[in-house]
C-alpha cells in the first residue's frame, strides 16, 4: 500500500436484499485530497460512505482504511478507524434532545477527558468557523436545514479527524453559506493535512474545488480524474452531467414498466 | 391452504427470528453495563424520565384502585361477619398482585411507549447511525441507561402503589363506612408477612421491570426507520408487555404459591 493512500475500495460490490447496487467498484483516497464522488440520485453515494465507515458489509470486495481492511474488524476495531473519520450526514443527524453547543461537544466529552473550560473554547471555534457561534444555545429543532447541517459540519470535525466525509455539505445553503463551506471544507483539509471524501451533486461548486473527481453509474466507477480532465471528456455519461442535460446513459427514472403499460394504454 | 400453512410458518419464523434478536440485544445491554454504572449520571437522568414524571398516574390510579378493593371487599366480607379484615384484603392484594401488575400495564403506557417513540424516532432520523460512526455505540449511551432505569424504577413504583392503594383502602372502609380503626390496622400488621408477600412482590415487580423495559427498547431499536415503522412499534410495545406481564404473573404466582 502507498504510504499517503488512507482509503481505497477494491472490487467492491454491495447490495440490497433484491437490489444490486454496486457492482465494482475501485477508489483511493490519497491523504490531504478533498476528492468528490459524483452521480446521479440513488446511484449508491451515500452507501459508500456507509461502507467506509463500516456499518454495513459489502458482498465481496473490500474497503481498506488506514492499512486495515473495514469489515474484518471487531468491534474494538471498527471504533478505532471510526475514531480517525468524522461524518457529515446527508440530513444532520443531530441529536434533537441537546443544544447545538452540546451536540458540538458530544465527541468531544465521549473521547476525551478535557476539562469544562477546554471543551468550552473548542466548541466555539468550531461554531464559529461555521458562523454559527451565536446559536450555541439552540435546540436542534429551532434550527433551519441549512443550518443544522452546519452545526453538523462543525460536530464531524469536533475532534480533528484524518479523514471527513461529507454527504451532500451543499444542498439547501444559501450561495454565501456555500461558499463558506466551500473555503471550510479546503481550510480544514489543508490545516489538519485531513481527507476529505465529499458525495454532492454540484457540479459547478466540486468542479472548482475538488482535486479530483469519481463518478459512479450502474454500479460501477464510469468515469475518474481531476476537474480540468473531466472536462475534456468526450464519455456522453460525463457530458451529460457536466452540462446537466436530462436525456443520456444516465436514466433519470428508477427502473420501471414500460410507461404505457402502467398507464395501462 | 398451502398458502396458509406457508403464512403461519412465515409469521412463527419472524416471531422467532425477533425473540433472537431482541435476546441479542439484551446481552449486548448487560455487555455495555459497565459503561452505564460509571457514568451513572445518564441512568439518573433516565430514572428521573421514566420514573419521576410516571409517579402522578400512579398515584391516582393507585388510591382509585385501593378504594375500589376497599368497598368490594367491604361488602363481601361483612357478609360473613368479618369486616374488620379488610385491611388485610386491601394490603394482601395490593402487594402480592395488583401493585406490580397494574404499575407495569401503566408503565408499559407511560413510560415504555415513551422509550419505544423516543429511540425509534432517533434511529429514524439517523442519530443512532450518527453516533455509530463517532464511534460511541449507542447501546452503551442510549439503550443501557435506559434499561437500568427500568429496571431501578419498577419496584419503587410498585411498591409506592401498594402504599397509596393501601391509604386508599382506609379512607374508604374506615372514615367513610367506619370499620374499626385499630383493627384495620393491626390485622394487617398481623397477616402481611414480610418475606412471602413483600419479597414475592418485590421480585415480581422487578422481572416486570426487566419485560418491560426490554420490550419497549427492542421495539424502538427494531423499528422500521419512518413515521409508521414507529407508531406500529410504539403500539406493539403497549401489546407486548401487557401480555408478557400477565403471562409472566401467572409462572411466578404459581411458583411463589408452592414454594
Ligand atoms: N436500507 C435500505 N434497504 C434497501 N434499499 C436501500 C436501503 N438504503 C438505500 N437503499 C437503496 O440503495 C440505493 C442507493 O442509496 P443511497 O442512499 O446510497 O443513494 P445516494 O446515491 O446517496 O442517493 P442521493 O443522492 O439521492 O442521496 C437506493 O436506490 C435505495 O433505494
Ligand atoms: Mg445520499
Amino acid at each position: 500500500m502507498q504510504k499517503d493512500l488512507i482509503v481505497s475500495i477494491k472490487d467492491l460490490a454491495f447490495g440490497y436484499a433484491e437490489r444490486q447496487i454496486h457492482k465494482k467498484i475501485n477508489m483511493n483516497f490519497h491523504r490531504g485530497k478533498v476528492v468528490a464522488i459524483m452521480g446521479g440520485s440513488g446511484c449508491g453515494k451515500t452507501t459508500i460512505l456507509r461502507l467506509i465507515g463500516g456499518q454495513i458489509k459489502p458482498s465481496s470486495g473490500y474497503v481498506e482504511v488506514d492499512g486495515q481492511i473495514v469489515h474484518k474488524q471487531g468491534r474494538k476495531g471498527i471504533y478505532e478507524l471510526r475514531r480517525k473519520m468524522g461524518m457529515l450526514f446527508q440530513h444532520g443527524a443531530l441529536f434533537s434532545d441537546l443544544s447545538v453547543f452540546e451536540n458540538v461537544a458530544f465527541p468531544i466529552r465521549e473521547h476525551t477527558n478535557l476539562s469544562e473550560e477546554i471543551i468550552k473554547d473548542l466548541v466555539l471555534m468550531k461554531l464559529n468557523a461555521v458562523g454559527l457561534r451565536g446559536a450555541n444555545q439552540l435546540m436542534p429543532t429551532e434550527l433551519s436545514g441549512g443550518m443544522a447541517r452546519r452545526v453538523a459540519l462543525a460536530r464531524a470535525v469536533a475532534l480533528d479527524p484524518d479523514i471527513i466525509m461529507y454527504d451532500e455539505p451543499f444542498a439547501g445553503l444559501d450561495p454565501i453559506s456555500m461558499g463558506v463551506i466551500c473555503d471550510l471544507i479546503r481550510t480544514l483539509n489543508d490545516a489538519l493535512g485531513a481527507t476529505s471524501i465529499i458525495v454532492t451533486h454540484d457540479v459547478t461548486e466540486t468542479f472548482a474545488f475538488a482535486d479530483y473527481i469519481y463518478f459512479i453509474a450502474d454500479g460501477i466507477v464510469a468515469a475518474e480524474g481531476s476537474p480540468s480532465d473531466l472536462k475534456k471528456s468526450q464519455l456522453p455519461f460525463v457530458k451529460q452531467f457536466v452540462h446537466s442535460q436530462k436525456d443520456g446513459p444516465v436514466p433519470f427514472h428508477y427502473q420501471a414498466n414500460d410507461y404505457s403499460q402502467d398507464l395501462r394504454l | 391452504m398451502l398458502d396458509f400453512f406457508e403464512k403461519i410458518g412465515g409469521t412463527i419464523r419472524s416471531k422467532i427470528t425477533r425473540l433472537g434478536a431482541a435476546t441479542r440485544l439484551f446481552f449486548s445491554i448487560i455487555s455495555y453495563s459497565s459503561d452505564s454504572f460509571k457514568r451513572f449520571n445518564l441512568t439518573i437522568r433516565e430514572i428521573y424520565f421514566t420514573g419521576v414524571l410516571s409517579l402522578v398516574i400512579i398515584v391516582v390510579s393507585a388510591f382509585f384502585v385501593g378504594m375500589v378493593l376497599g368497598l368490594q371487599g367491604y361488602y363481601t366480607l361483612q357478609k360473613y361477619g368479618s369486616s374488620e379484615a379488610i385491611g388485610v384484603l386491601v394490603a394482601l392484594a395490593l402487594v402480592r398482585e395488583l401493585g406490580p401488575v397494574v404499575t407495569a400495564l401503566l408503565f408499559a403506557g407511560r413510560a415504555g411507549t415513551a422509550i419505544t417513540a423516543e429511540i425509534g424516532l432517533m434511529k429514524a432520523t439517523e442519530q443512532l447511525s450518527a453516533m455509530e460512526m463517532m464511534a460511541v455505540s449507542p447501546v452503551a449511551r442510549i439503550v443501557a441507561p435506559r434499561f437500568w432505569a427500568g429496571i431501578i424504577t419498577m419496584p419503587l413504583l410498585a411498591s409506592i402503589f401498594s402504599m397509596v392503594g393501601v391509604l386508599g383502602g382506609y379512607v374508604v372502609a374506615v372514615p367513610l363506612i367506619g370499620v374499626d380503626e385499630g383493627a384495620f390496622w393491626s390485622q394487617m400488621q398481623a397477616n402481611v408477612d414480610f418475606n412471602y408477600d413483600i419479597v414475592n412482590g418485590f421480585i415480581k415487580s422487578v422481572v416486570f421491570g426487566i419485560a418491560c423495559t426490554i420490550i419497549a427498547l427492542f421495539e424502538g431499536y427494531d423499528a422500521p426507520p419512518t413515521a409508521e415503522g414507529v407508531s406500529r412499534a410504539t403500539t406493539r410495545t403497549v401489546v407486548t408487555s401487557s401480555l408478557a406481564v400477565l403471562g409472566l404473573d401467572f409462572v411466578l404466582t404459581s411458583f411463589m404459591l408452592t414454594v
